[in-house]
């Protein structure tokens, strides 16, 4: 095995990046829910890092991406608790000889468990016991995360082996968490008060801060995708930014014509459904071609979001909007645009004169992703919800999860304070108020 | 004495201040509010999903006065404060039964 010391520090440095979207994630969606639950939104982002990043090490890996288990349906645990990483990974043999230490794919691997599942935060906001959630993410890491970056991304799963395309994860990452997002809404129930009631984003500068973060680190998910410091690197990352940037007017000139107005949280949304959409196809089409995959994912994406309120389901943040279909957009566009002038170890699209061969693997694979993910995640979450329940009281919910899970506040306004009094944590608080309605 | 409040639009707050100041006024205190009277809120738009937003910032401008002065007083905030436009607010009067200076325990129009 030959490692190439550029390609490690490029795929290092991208495994860094690709770290900073998770809170780059959170503040994305911590604008748009309400004051009362900001800090609900930013531990669920940031304590999936935690769980996530153990369970990668200790199991998820292994199911990922350690030798074929079943018809590469997923790996054994052979590789559980990172052992046995002297030789090289599974599957990467031959033309797709990996020159970077295992380890080092490891690490980079472990960013895109971590995201994946934080995705689907955005459709749960603002009523899910903190407990549930943690373990719901724990149960996902191994049961859908893991089996399905087998299918997609080892050379030994059947998807791959079936010769479907997904670059940098639009059908694992994706596809699969706005698939899941899909069931948990479900299963979880609306918002009270949804959708009558008033839910304003109460900090859209944290939204586009957040989506910048996010832009930022996705030149290492996506460039970082190509395993080396190469041509495809650049063009991957070119493609990134072509697309997002083609999405985000995508998006801002389909509402400025259907609602009269160019808004920032579609600029912001559009620019991370180009991302979702160029995710799949960025090391497998052309620059032009990453025009049209955003234009198209920020126009559907923008029209997706308004599917929750006629279908009933209350995906708080279009997760399932702009993940599940923006994922679908960009996998299902690799069909089409796909060339191996870009990239010789991938396959000509449609337009490329390959015919229907691609498009047709990439529906069938976009098929089983949700299909599994919906499935396997409304049975984790039927599971937990019989044995832990799902949901906070409906008086913890209206009065924000920030207060009722976490004992804290994410704003002090005005310099009145907050009153009371203060004891180290050893000793209990005097209320020589009384204690009100708690 | 009397306590003149007005509800006005918060652009309005740096014109009503200044047209107190020949009047001998000697204090008044502000606070940000949001309510609606006759005037409509705007809409917001989010993601295609359209909000009326009904409450609108105000501020909201408490000016203490003798008797004599109240009638002045009263004008000089109105004229100040109105555009012509809709949602321009309210100025009302209210009689003070007390009023103390805090420093020197002054009462009455003594604490004016």
């Amino acid at each position: 095995m030959k490692i190439d010391s550029g390609n490690t520090a490029w795929v290092l440095a991208s495994s860094a990046l690709v770290l900073i979207m998770t809170p780059g994630l959170a503040f994305f969606y911590a604008g748009m829910v309400r004051g009362k639950n900001a800090l609900g939104m930013l531990m669920q982002n940031f304590t999936t890092i935690g769980l996530v990043s153990v369970v990668w090490v200790a199991a998820s890996y292994s199911i990922a991406f350690g030798p074929d288990g079943f018809h590469g349906l997923f790996g054994t645990l052979h590789e559980a608790g990172v052992q046995h990483l002297g030789s090289a990974v599974a599957g990467y043999s031959g033309n797709l000889a990996q020159t970077i230490p295992p380890v080092v794919f490891v690490c980079f691997q472990l960013m895109f468990a971590v995201i994946t599942p934080a995705l689907f935060t955005g459709s749960i906001a603002d009523r899910m016991k903190f407990g549930s959630f943690c373990v719901i993410v724990v149960a996902w890491s191994l049961l859908v995360y893991g089996p399905v970056a087998h299918w997609v991304f080892s050379p030994t799963g059947w998807a791959f082996r079936l010769g479907a395309l997904d670059f940098a994860g639009g059908s694992v990452v994706h596809m699969n968490a706005g698939a899941a997002a899909l069931a948990l809404a479900i299963v979880l129930g609306k918002r009270v008060g949804w959708p009558q009631m008033q839910m304003r984003p109460h900090n859209l500068p944290f939204t586009l801060l957040g989506a910048a973060l996010l832009w930022f680190g996705w030149f290492g998910f996506n460039a970082g995708s190509a395993l080396g410091a190469n041509q495809l690197a650049g063009y991957a990352f070119l493609n990134t930014n072509t697309a997002t940037a083609a999405a985000m007017l995508g998006w801002v000139i389909y509402e400025r014509i259907v609602n009269g107005k160019a808004t920032t949280l579609g600029a912001a949304s559009g620019a991370v459904a180009g991302l979702v959409a160029i995710t799949p196809g960025a090391g497998y089409v052309s620059p032009l071609g990453s025009i049209a995959v955003g234009i198209m994912a920020g126009v559907i994406c923008a029209f997706a979001c308004r599917l929750k309120f006629r279908l009933g389901f209350d995906d708080a943040l279009d997760v399932v909007g702009v993940h599940l279909v923006g994922g679908l957009v960009g996998t299902l566009s690799v069909g089409l645009f796909a060339t191996t002038l870009i990239n010789s170890g991938g396959a000509n699209g449609l337009f490329y004169g390959g015919g229907f061969t691609l498009l047709g693997k990439q529906a069938l694979v976009s098929v089983a992703v949700i299909a599994y993910s919906f499935a396997a995640t409304l049975l984790i979450a039927l599971v937990v919800k019989l044995i832990m329940g799902l949901r906070v009281s409906a008086d913890d919910e209206l009065a924000g999860l920030d207060t009722t899970l976490h004992a804290e506040t994410a704003y002090e306004i005005g310099f009145a304070g907050a009153g009371g009094t203060y004891a180290p944590a050893d000793r209990p608080v005097e209320h020589p108020m009384g204690t009100g309605t708690r | 004495m009397k306590l003149v409040t007005a509800v006005v639009k918060p652009f309005k707050l740096e014109d009503v201040k200044s047209a107190l100041e020949p009047l001998g006024i000697a204090g008044l205190t502000v606070s940000e509010v949001q309510g609606f009277g006759r005037q409509k809120g705007h809409t917001e738009v989010y993601r295609g999903a359209e909000y009326s937003v009904d409450f609108v910032p105000k501020v909201k401008i408490e000016v203490l006065a003798a008797d004599s002065e109240v009638r002045k007083v009263v004008d000089v905030m109105v004229e100040a404060a109105r555009t012509g436009k809709i949602g321009d607010g309210k100025v009302w009067v209210t009689d003070v039964e007390e009023l103390v200076r805090v420093r020197t325990g002054e009462r009455g129009s003594d604490a004016l």
